[in-house]
């Protein structure tokens, strides 16, 4: 069966629950029996006004991250010339203690570095604005940076801050946003791009990876791209234009000369219509369908459905909160191809469990870690390509890793431990709400109201049976399921293959 | 059987009587036989095997039934001029003012004049000696990609433009497709990846490795909640088989829980068994360590794919690169010895490549930028050992970069059909010539 490639949208009646359930799990990472059952409540129109504008929701309750900005700022003056001194007169003293210096403020950096990790997990889970995180996540893996090549957690928290700024509005704003990015100048080694030795790393991937896409340029038109980048800098926290390095001549870049800098050489990519269905096939991968990440290799519904969200995302001018306000109520969107048939990120999982289940505060430096063991260390993407996504995160020893860290979730009990214990601290009884007292003494009425949610209604009767055998055994018969009987039936629920998607 | 000189071992493998006996696969998760049904093909015949105390991983101990490849990932483009070094040549040492290695510092080879290795290779050079291990020069393909990316999927898939469905696969999933039918009892472990991610080149269209890096987090923790908890999740687990055959990500991510939940009980324990030698405790000796669990426990697994990073030396390369060669070095040397003193060496062949090498001339941040040509590593009992091949020319260039002499696809062509006797056509797409580095009659 082909996905549709219609970007109409759907009647507002065949918004159901279950198309409910589909678009949090989307737009945001799913979501428990009751938030589902109200943003099904808004209808169509607010529920995706909601989710694709997010900026409407307040956030004033969520604590911002506590940054210091100075722990690797550059050498003054002074201490510059003090260290050249003590070189020159081989004072190992001085020299051994600027050396401290340095070592005490890299493990300080990365002391911040973890802390911005947990932050950024913690607001996942906490955030009334889903979706603002499914957004950044996206642009994270796009302009993929890693902290371990920065070395400075500030640059790599001040470029999600960018990422927070523009990532729902214009693609066109926050691509030159990066190309002064000094987390991402660094990453790409364009302070070392200068007139007379240009470096052609930032230039090659923001063509290869960020825009055009691979095969749509040549090697002559990066070497010519690297000099518009040129004397594209950064003095310490901010960006600088260093004018006496950049190469003010002439370059032709694909096919069109002038004399182009950052901010033009940006603006002809976003003229290619290569741009437009590449980053399309971006949004397209992030939310839609785990297809390949060429272009070349799309099955041809998929390709047409990527060539539409392309079509549209031109005419909304990159505007990204526009199209994805029109994607998430198409046709395409609700394909029955697409429900139920994507693999959750390690992100999604993490925080979409602890969301939807409602799980107690657990240690968050544990989610990090299993988030890492999942294959996703936040700020930590492999390489500027990002993370592979869809198939690539599931493997034998994934597969455990997911499943154990929602028993994590749910029983407090440290898979990484031999022996940590349960804590017994999870009540999944407000999951329930909504079931009458009759309802919650079924345990088919029970299993179908957490599947419904957790598992979504296309998993069948069939894969819900042990669940239901499970609370049968335990409960006698027209008794509600105890605390214990509905946890252990969570347990399963959440290692079944179903829950990793979404 | 393999009859060739052997430098380091005084026995052969015929003198350790039940070495290779076949053990049992399954361990303590006997209790999945219920299922048997369901389970995956090489459970089944491990059920059986249990009851035949007599079933030997081969007829033939170390027969080429059971011939290991071992695979070493150099990630981020290994410098190959500092690795294997030219210091005989004066181009060299223009093109390198900072970052050369001097000739009284590099590793002599014996009758090569003019190239060296890195000093921290000596543990290499030793291997060599010993008859143990070969470098070849030069290797990489027609039309460098210099993008990590493209160039590592190029690496891993064994062929340069990939066509309908090959693409997405690798070379070793590619040749055990070939070599091993999807109904074959030791289908489901023919390759184990110690990787967080799987990688592309163990992808084939059957055959797909178990991945694992951390071997206690490798089984499902609701075992430990309640007794009746495996036998529900052993239902919600398992799979019919006509879903099996599917291939949508439903049926995808099943059949991978399945196939954890099998694995889990046998792997675990092989890959924390004890060895013999004392590995380096770094990352790649960590996961050399666990392949040395892995073979001696007679696993019938034939590709075991390890990898290690951080060889993208742009900027500030010195220190860092020769501690890279240092790891690798002492990681592959602990492999060796430890291959040697379990009576598994003439089983196993290692190669260690990178997705390129670096530009000669070395960059203002006294690192070196993507290049193409570079080496590639082959250790093990079979191999003609020493260098192969000419140095590249530092004189005839392709935009500053080394052209190569030997095509990747040959050297893959070369282990599999030599060494792995295994057919190399699909896998590398084509006929290449081999360099020759296994030994003729091994």
């Amino acid at each position: 069966m082909a996905i549709s490639a219609s970007l109409s949208p759907i009647p507002n009646r065949f918004f159901t629950p279950a198309m409910a359930r589909h678009l949090l799990e989307r737009a945001g990472t799913g979501g428990s029996p009751a938030d589902i059952a109200e943003l099904h409540g808004l209808g169509l129109q607010e529920a995706v006004q909601r989710l694709a504008h997010y900026e409407s929701v307040d956030v004033s309750n969520l604590t911002d991250f506590d940054a210091d900005p100075d722990i690797m700022r550059p050498a003054t003056a002074e201490e510059r010339a003090e260290f050249l001194k003590a070189r020159r007169n081989r004072d190992q003293d001085t020299l051994d203690t600027f050396r401290q210096q340095r070592l005490s403020a890299r493990g300080e950096d990365r002391r911040m570095h973890s802390r911005l990790q947990r932050w950024w997990a913690q607001r996942m889970i906490d955030t009334p604005r889903p979706a603002e995180e499914k957004r950044v996540l996206l642009w994270h893996c796009h302009f993929a940076t890693r902290h371990r090549d920065v070395r400075d957690a500030y640059l790599m928290y001040r470029q999600q801050q960018t990422f927070r700024a523009f990532g729902n509005a214009s693609f066109a704003d926050l691509a030159k946003a990066m190309v002064r990015d000094p987390a991402m100048i660094i990453f790409l080694n364009n302070d070392r791009n200068i007139r007379r030795r240009p470096n052609e790393n930032l230039a090659r991937e923001f063509m290869e990876l960020f825009t055009l896409g691979e095969g749509q340029y040549t090697e002559d038109d990066i070497k010519e791209a690297a000099r518009a980048l040129t004397g594209y800098h950064r003095a310490d926290n901010d960006f600088k234009f260093r004018r006496l390095v950049h190469d003010g001549g002439d370059k032709t870049i694909l096919g069109q000369t002038d004399d182009f800098d950052g901010d033009s050489f940006v603006k002809l990519l976003l003229k290619q219509k290569a741009t437009s269905r590449y980053i399309a096939l971006k949004l397209y991968r992030h939310y839609v369908a785990d297809v390949p990440e060429y272009l070349d290799l799309l099955p041809r519904d998929h390709a047409k459905a990527v060539n539409a969200l392309g079509e549209e995302l031109l005419r909304n001018r990159y505007h990204i909160g526009q199209t994805l306000e029109t994607l998430f109520k198409s046709r395409m969107f609700y394909d029955r191809e697409v429900i139920g048939n994507k693999i959750k990120s390690p992100a999604h999982l993490v925080a979409g469990a602890a969301r939807s289940l409602k799980t107690p505060n657990r240690s968050v430096s544990i989610l990090v870690t299993a988030m890492s063991r999942m294959g996703q260390a936040l700020f930590e993407p492999p390489s500027v390509a990002g993370w592979d996504g869809g198939r690539a995160w599931i493997n034998t020893s994934t597969m455990f890793m997911r499943q154990n860290l929602a028993i994590y979730l749910i029983t407090g009990h440290d898979p990484t431990r031999r022996s940590a214990k349960a804590r017994n601290d999870y009540d999944p009884t407000p999951l329930l709400t909504g079931l009458t007292d009759r309802q919650r003494s079924d345990p088919t009425a029970v299993v179908d109201h957490l599947a419904d949610a957790l598992l979504g209604p296309t998993v069948g009767r069939d894969r819900r049976a042990p669940m239901i055998e499970l609370i049968q055994q335990r409960t006698e018969t027209g008794q509600p399921a105890d605390r214990e009987t509905l946890v252990k039936a969570l347990t399963l629920m959440t290692a079944m293959p179903e829950y990793q998607l979404c | 059987m393999c009859d060739h000189y052997h430098p380091l071992s005084t026995e052969t493998p015929e003198a350790v009587p039940g070495a290779y006996t076949r053990r049992r696969f399954l361990g303590s998760s006997l209790a999945l036989l219920s299922t048997a049904a369901t389970a995956p093909a090489f459970l089944g015949r491990t059920g059986s095997a249990l009851a035949d105390t007599t079933m030997r991983l081969s007829s033939t101990p170390g027969g080429v039934d059971h011939r290991v490849l071992v695979v070493i990932q150099l990630s981020g483009g290994n410098d190959g001029l500092n690795t294997v070094v030219p210091f005989g040549d004066d181009h060299y040492h223009r093109a390198r003012p900072r970052l050369k290695v001097a000739e009284t510092d590099a590793v002599p080879l014996q009758g090569v004049d003019g190239i060296g290795l890195n000093p921290n290779l000596a543990p290499v050079g030793e291997l060599i000696d010993a008859g143990q291990a070969a470098i070849l020069q030069g290797v990489g393909y027609p039309n460098p990609n210099r993008s990590h990316f493209k160039s590592m999927d190029i690496w891993q898939q064994g062929t340069i433009d990939p066509v309908g469905a090959d693409r997405g696969k690798g070379w070793l999933g590619k040749a055990l497709d070939g070599a091993i039918k999807p109904t074959d009892p030791d289908a489901g472990v023919a390759a184990v990846a110690l990787a967080g991610q799987s990688q592309m080149a163990t992808m084939g269209r059957s055959i797909q490795a178990v991945s694992f890096d951390t071997p206690r987090t490798f089984r499902w923790a609701g075992h430990d909640l309640e007794d009746g908890m495996s036998s529900a999740y052993n239902d919600l687990t398992e799979m019919p088989d006509a879903l099996r055959r599917r291939d949508d990500p439903a049926s995808f991510v099943r059949r991978t829980a399945m196939d954890a939940q099998a694995a889990s009980s046998r792997l675990r324990k092989a890959s924390e068994a004890k060895t013999n030698t004392r590995f380096p405790a770094t990352g790649l000796g960590r996961q050399l360590r666990s392949v040395a669990g892995m073979i001696k426990s007679e696993l019938p697994t034939r590709v075991y794919y390890v990898s290690m990073g951080g060889f993208d030396t742009h900027a500030g390369q010195g220190n860092r690169h020769t501690n890279l060669l240092r790891e690798f070095a002492q990681a592959v040397k602990a492999f060796q010895a430890e291959m040697t003193s379990t009576g598994h060496a003439d089983r196993v062949v290692t190669v260690a490549f990178s997705e390129f090498g670096r530009r000669l001339r070395e960059n203002a941040s006294a690192g070196t930028d993507h290049g193409a040509a570079g080496p590639v590593f082959v250790f093990g009992n079979a191999v003609k050992p020493g260098l192969h091949g000419k140095h590249p020319s530092l004189t005839n260039l392709d935009q500053g970069d080394l052209i190569h002499h030997t095509d990747f696809r040959g050297v893959y062509t070369d282990l599999l059909e030599n060494w792995m006797r295994m057919d190399a056509s699909a896998a590398v797409a084509g006929r290449f010539k081999t360099p020759g580095v296994i030994r003729r009659g091994v």
